[in-house]
């Protein structure tokens, strides 16, 4: 009695039988919250913007320096790179490795593109005399965009990185896991962007 | 001497030069010390062969308690070094009287109470809170490991890499002169060309990437990996504050982290973010600084609420008063923390209407700290108090608290403020709670949970010699700081004039002397505890009748942490295991999937910071080169898929025998 | 209140006693007075918790001690919606009367607002005040009296019961700017222009001071403010008249760093040389911050002119007469919110009557 009670207490506050503990569980949360702290790192970048986007040092303005026509074929580009990426996820729920791969590529291009015409229009700015050392306006205008840049750039490698692994291990769990963050990764910079084309560039040319 | 003048800079060495070691005495002497410690140190761990143990056991672990222990031991060691600077300071401003210059010129002091403010908070206090929560979280929780392991190691490497560069600024250079949050104009290229500010820069950039890490790490694996049963209002409240730290944590180091990027680009690009003459606002970096500092303060006072929480209801014998209440406290704290920032800068001038509503604010902060107040004295209230040296602190704790938080609210009311601010009161104040919550919550934990991280018991004599002088030591030290500030006394000064003031001064002094003497008693407590630890050491595992799922295991805990993961029926599940009689399971174990350890952590950290040395002393070829080297080394990391192992069953099984065989001698 | 206050009078004075010079508590004008008011009231309503929670930790810790077996031990007692109700009422009442306090004493106290009576309840009305235009230079105070036309570093006199309207500013870095028996503290800084109004009531030398750490010679950023009668405030003006003229080339040698000053004065002062301070133009040839702002607020200049360079330091180069600098630069000054004095309740308004000891007297007009 005594002992089929105690066996009884144990099984009731221990967890005896086996259990699978799916692997990575954490990964998707984690890196939400990550994207969230990367978000935040965003907002004071907007912020600074917010509160030195008039301050031109009797220097050149936004008007005098924006090409919509050229930023709207970037947002374009990041656009479309993340339709993209979804079809390469669509092909890697498939479990069909080609298609994901190949949109991978489609995805990477549009990336190097939006980078390269954002690139130009940075040149372009400096070669002109308005660089970010001209006013805190520019100040804050090559933060932001540059530090968005820069993340497109960093997804683009990891892109790049992820590719190899797919192509050498295949659509295995790990793999999948890891496309699902870059994916949500790649579309955060997306939304990002939709508030700097907004609060950068739309709003100051109006 | 403060660099002046054009700084030559070579391609090879950057800026570094001969000129770059202080011929000053006293580092000198410092760095006589620092080496032959550090080299009798490295060749006793050479003699003894320990350097494949220390780099396989404890470098390369993934296992979050041997991290817990390495960031106690990273806030302890510089703990000592920021308390060097506290007494250096001590005697410079009670020697400083009647012409005297005292011993430190402005450029020396000036560098150490910056280096005072930023050790104390960044690489003790944090190491101190970060420690215990990772030590102590998974075990709370019944986790075998947090949800990132590497990550976790990473994290903890992170934070030693900006220790290390902080470190490196008192040998090589110079550290800032700017006060430890480094307001611009005064921390901009102009005024502080030399590399002082840029190892504070990197410093903190280098151990905020691991602070932010970890901070994510942490909150997931509360919100992930919780034994089964233990829903959220389960939670030990330890857990529960250490929740709300980590996304206090996530939610504001990415604003420093900005901040300081923007300072930075100020420095070494030539932005006008801060600078005054081409658009810029130093006021937009006063403001977004504190925006993350004020959440800061929380950040390292929330887990020492629980670990006063988990204390008071040990030691009372009794359940905690008050759960739901304590937890919606501090979920009340959070979320005002990040709504009270300007009270930090209310003579910069904002209107009467703005300063009200952040004084306001503040002030309603203290009715949930309040409320936790009085849900400890009602845990003790009809409980049976046993006044080991846990409680002890708490009750230190408690005395000491109420009268920091009095003067907080005090700097809340802005007329008051536009009186105290920067003045010695407020220094006086937030030491009185920050040693008073922080500091003895430290020490209140470090007494509790020893026996549970090393199996046996701290020395109680040593621990109670090292209590009264710190307690004691306190009062004296900054009871005076309270008088110094309402006679109109501000901080930072280096020289006085006024020879009535040096009295107050002289006892301040002697309170630090006695503090020292506190310090020293509980080093000695560890060694004497070290040595005696067969005398005081604890087979059962829960040395104190605990109360929550870390004493369920043994003492130390297994890699594991628990053969069986444990199943929550209530709040404080293992005392309702004891009273429900529960036999611990000593046959069926099963294979157990743990996480495999790893040098990548180190390796990338090493890198993280020798790329900040770089960026410090403008060796471009260099951060270039330890950049490309640390992604390249990340993205190698990411190709190995074998993270992961299983301790077989019989292993497991022999462990547990073990400890059965130990539980019945 | 007024019993609390002698109350606490008393520890003032045992603190005198104990040889210390405590300008916070023992503040030589109305608005110190008030602060210094404010603090100790915030204080004696915070006690009425504080002392009773540290009464029942020692109480409760010592009666329910484990060795006190007569004690009460209730294990598993851990709610009560009643005492719930009170920790967290109890609390809360008290943030109430602190929170309307403070809210109604910060108005009070506002630095922006000018005094409507002095310390013996004497009304203002139609007393102008006396403009002290202050520079936080790397490491001491340059004073500019435009009225008068003189100028001082490190030290100031000013008439006793004449408000005073500091208008501050920065040459270089942040700085505060502190009179701790006048009027509390207020930022100084480049490119801003801060305000406090203050007032002395009685006549004495106070000490001043840079509050905000500020560099390498901070600590010795230090002045004596005079509180002097009119005649003494006149003597002090025309002793600077046959000093030298503070014209834009002085001022670029006095704001070179410097530490531990001696007090100095200047006959007379170049027009415009505070708003030029304020607008970062005392340079020959930088373009005033005023003017750069009246640009940018047309959207800038449309080119990227080439910048100049000053001690490694660029600027925008610019030419701006000083009538043009006023122009641009006078809304900003005057734009300053109306502010009516205010009259508290339960507060008495800065300037109320005092008695003998420094207390407020009842008020007889509220």
């Amino acid at each position: 009695m005594a002992d089929l009670s105690s066996q009884d207490l144990t099984a009731r506050y221990y967890e005896l039988e086996p259990h699978h503990h799916p692997e990575g569980a954490s990964t998707g949360l984690g890196f939400w919250v990550y994207l969230m702290s990367d978000c935040l790192m965003f907002a004071v970048l907007f912020a600074a913007y917010a509160v030195l986007g008039n301050a031109y040092a009797a220097g050149p303005g936004p008007k005098d320096l924006f090409d919509l026509n050229l930023v709207a074929i970037n947002t374009g580009l990041l656009l479309v790179s993340s339709i993209t990426f979804g079809f390469g996820m669509l092909g890697a729920y498939r479990g069909d490795q080609g298609a994901t791969l190949r949109w991978l590529g489609v995805t990477l291009v549009f990336g190097l593109s939006f980078l390269g015409v954002e690139i130009y229009e940075f040149a372009h700015l400096i070669h002109e005399g308005a660089g970010p050392w001209r006013s805190a306006f520019l100040s804050s205008f090559f933060a932001l965009v540059g530090t968005h840049g820069l993340h497109v750039a960093f997804g683009c490698l990891w892109l790049v990185v992820l590719a190899v692994q797919i192509k050498a291990r295949g659509l295995v769990p790990a793999n999948l896991r890891r496309l699902a963050c870059l994916s949500m990764f790649w579309h955060f910079l997306d939304v990002v962007w939709i508030g700097v084309f907004t609060f950068v560039y739309l709003i100051k040319m109006i | 001497m403060a660099v002046t003048g054009p700084i030559e800079t070579s391609l090879l060495f950057g800026r570094l030069t001969w000129a770059a070691i202080p011929t000053d005495p006293i580092i000198l002497a410092t760095f006589a010390v620092v080496a032959l410690g550090g080299g009798a140190l490295f060749a006793l761990l050479t003699y003894y062969r320990l350097w494949g143990y220390l780099w396989t056991e404890w470098f390369t672990s993934v296992d979050h308690k041997k991290i817990g222990i390495m960031y106690m031991i990273l806030g302890l060691v510089m703990f000592v070094r920021g308390f060097a600077d506290a007494i250096m300071m001590r005697l410079q401003q009670v020697l400083a009287f009647g012409g005297s210059e005292g011993y430190l010129n402005s450029h020396h002091y000036d560098q150490v109470f910056t280096a005072h403010g930023v050790i104390m908070i960044f690489f003790v206090a944090m190491p101190f809170v970060t420690g215990l929560m990772n030590y102590i979280v998974p075990l709370q929780i019944g986790a075998r490991d947090v949800s990132f392991p590497f990550l976790n190691n990473f994290s903890f490497w992170m934070t030693v890499g900006g220790a290390v560069i902080i470190m490196a600024s008192l040998f090589l250079g110079e550290f800032a002169q700017t006060g430890w949050l480094a307001f611009p104009p005064l921390s901009g290229i102009g005024e502080s060309p030399y590399v002082g500010v840029d190892y504070y820069i990197w410093g903190l950039q280098v151990a905020g990437v691991g602070t932010t890490l970890s901070g994510i790490n942490l909150l997931v694996t509360i919100i992930k990996m919780r034994a089964p049963g233990m829903t959220m209002m389960r939670m030990p409240v330890f857990t529960w504050t250490a929740l709300c730290t980590n996304v206090l944590i996530v939610a504001s180091f990415p604003v420093l982290t900005v901040t300081l990027a923007l300072l930075t680009l100020d420095r070494y690009v030539g932005t006008n973010f801060f600078t005054a003459d081409l658009g810029g606002n130093a006021m937009m970096y006063v403001n977004l600084i504190w925006i993350w500092g004020h959440p800061e303060v929380y950040i390292l006072i929330l887990p020492i609420f629980g670990v006063f929480s988990e204390i008071a209801a040990t030691f009372s014998g009794k359940r905690l008063f008050g759960y739901t209440s304590m937890v919606y406290a501090t979920v009340c704290i959070t979320i005002l923390s990040y709504v009270v920032w300007l009270h930090h800068f209310f003579t910069m001038g904002s209107g009467a209407s703005v300063n009200s509503f952040f004084g306001i604010t503040t002030m309603v902060i203290s009715i949930p700290t309040g409320a936790k107040l009085f849900n400890w004295i009602f845990t003790i209230y009809q409980g049976r108090v046993r006044y080991d040296l846990p409680m002890m602190w708490l009750m230190a704790f408690m005395l000491t608290f109420v009268v920091g938080g009095m003067t907080g609210v005090l700097l809340a009311v802005p007329p008051a403020d536009f009186v105290l601010h920067n003045s010695l009161f407020l220094i006086a104040h937030f030491h009185n709670v920050i040693i008073g919550g922080v500091v003895f919550g430290t020490f209140a934990a470090i007494n509790f949970w020893w026996p549970k991280a090393f199996g046996y018991r701290l020395d109680v004599f040593w621990g109670k010699v090292s209590f009264w002088f710190w307690v004691v030591g306190f009062w004296f030290a900054f009871m005076p700081l309270y008088v110094l500030g309402l006679m109109g006394v501000t901080r930072r000064v280096r020289v006085f004039d006024d020879p009535d003031l040096q009295i107050w001064f002289a006892i301040a002094a002697l309170g630090a002397v006695m503090i020292a003497v506190g310090i020293a008693a509980m080093f000695v407590q560890f060694g004497v505890s070290i040595w005696r630890r067969k005398a005081l050491a604890d087979v059962t595992g829960d040395p104190w009748d605990g109360r929550t799922l870390e004493w369920a295991t043994s003492s130390p805990p297994p890699a594991y942490n628990f053969a069986f993961t444990p199943v929550v029926h209530g709040i404080d599940a293992f005392a309702e295991m004891k009273e429900a009689g529960v036999p611990r399971p000593t046959s069926g174990f099963l294979p157990i999937h743990m996480p495999r350890n790893t040098g990548a952590g180190v390796v990338i950290a090493g890198l993280a910071t020798i790329c900040g040395m770089a960026l410090v002393w403008y060796v471009w070829w260099l951060a270039a080169a330890s950049f490309l080297a640390l992604i390249g080394a990340a993205i190698a990391h990411t190709f190995n898929y074998n993270r992961d192992y299983h301790i077989p069953a019989d292993q497991v099984a022999a462990v547990e025998d073990a400890r059965t065989r130990r539980l019945e001698a | 209140m007024p019993f609390k206050l002698r109350w606490f009078g008393l520890l003032a004075l045992s603190l005198a006693l104990m040889g210390c010079k405590s300008e916070v508590l023992d503040p030589a004008g109305p608005i110190a007075t008030e602060q210094r008011d404010l603090l100790i009231s915030s204080t004696l309503l915070m006690l009425v918790i504080i002392l009773p929670v540290m009464v029942l930790i020692g109480w409760f810790g010592w009666q329910f001690r484990a060795g006190n077996k007569g004690a009460v031990y209730r294990p598993n007692w851990d709610h009560s919606t009643k005492l719930e109700l009170v920790i967290w009422a109890a609390p809360l009442f008290i943030i109430i009367s602190l929170g309307a306090l403070t809210w109604v004493g910060t108005h009070l106290t506002d630095p922006y607002r000018p005094l409507a009576q002095d310390g013996r309840g004497q009304s203002l009305e139609g007393v102008e005040p006396l403009t002290v235009q202050v520079v936080a230079l790397d490491w001491k105070w340059l004073f500019i009296l435009p009225e008068e036309g003189v100028a001082s570093v490190n030290e100031l006199s000013v008439p006793v019961g004449r408000p005073v309207r500091f208008e501050l500013t920065s040459d270089s870095v942040m700085n505060a700017f502190y009179i701790p028996a006048m009027a509390g503290m207020i930022y100084a800084m480049p490119g801003m222009q801060t305000e406090l109004n203050g007032l002395f009531d009685h006549e004495g030398t106070f000490q001043g001071l840079a509050s905000h750490y500020s560099g390498a010679g901070f600590s010795k950023m230090r002045f004596k403010v005079h509180a002097v009668d009119d005649a003494g405030f006149d003597a002090w003006v025309n002793a600077a008249r046959d000093d030298e003229t503070l014209d834009r080339a002085a001022y670029l040698q006095l704001a070179q760093k410097s530490e531990g000053d001696a007090p100095r004065q200047f006959g007379a002062v170049e027009q415009g040389l505070f708003a030029r301070a304020v607008n970062l133009c005392v340079e020959e040839g930088k373009m005033c911050q005023a003017e750069m702002m009246a640009l940018d607020m047309k959207g800038g200049t449309g080119v990227a002119t080439p910048l100049a360079l000053l001690d490694d330091r660029p600027f925008v180069t610019g030419a701006c007469s000083i009538d043009e600098l006023t122009a641009a630069t006078l809304p900003r000054l005057t734009a300053l919110p109306v502010m009516t004095p205010l009259r508290g309740h339960g507060l008495t308004a800065p300037g109320t009557p005092r008695d003998v000891a420094g207390l407020p007297l009842p008020p007889s007009d509220l």
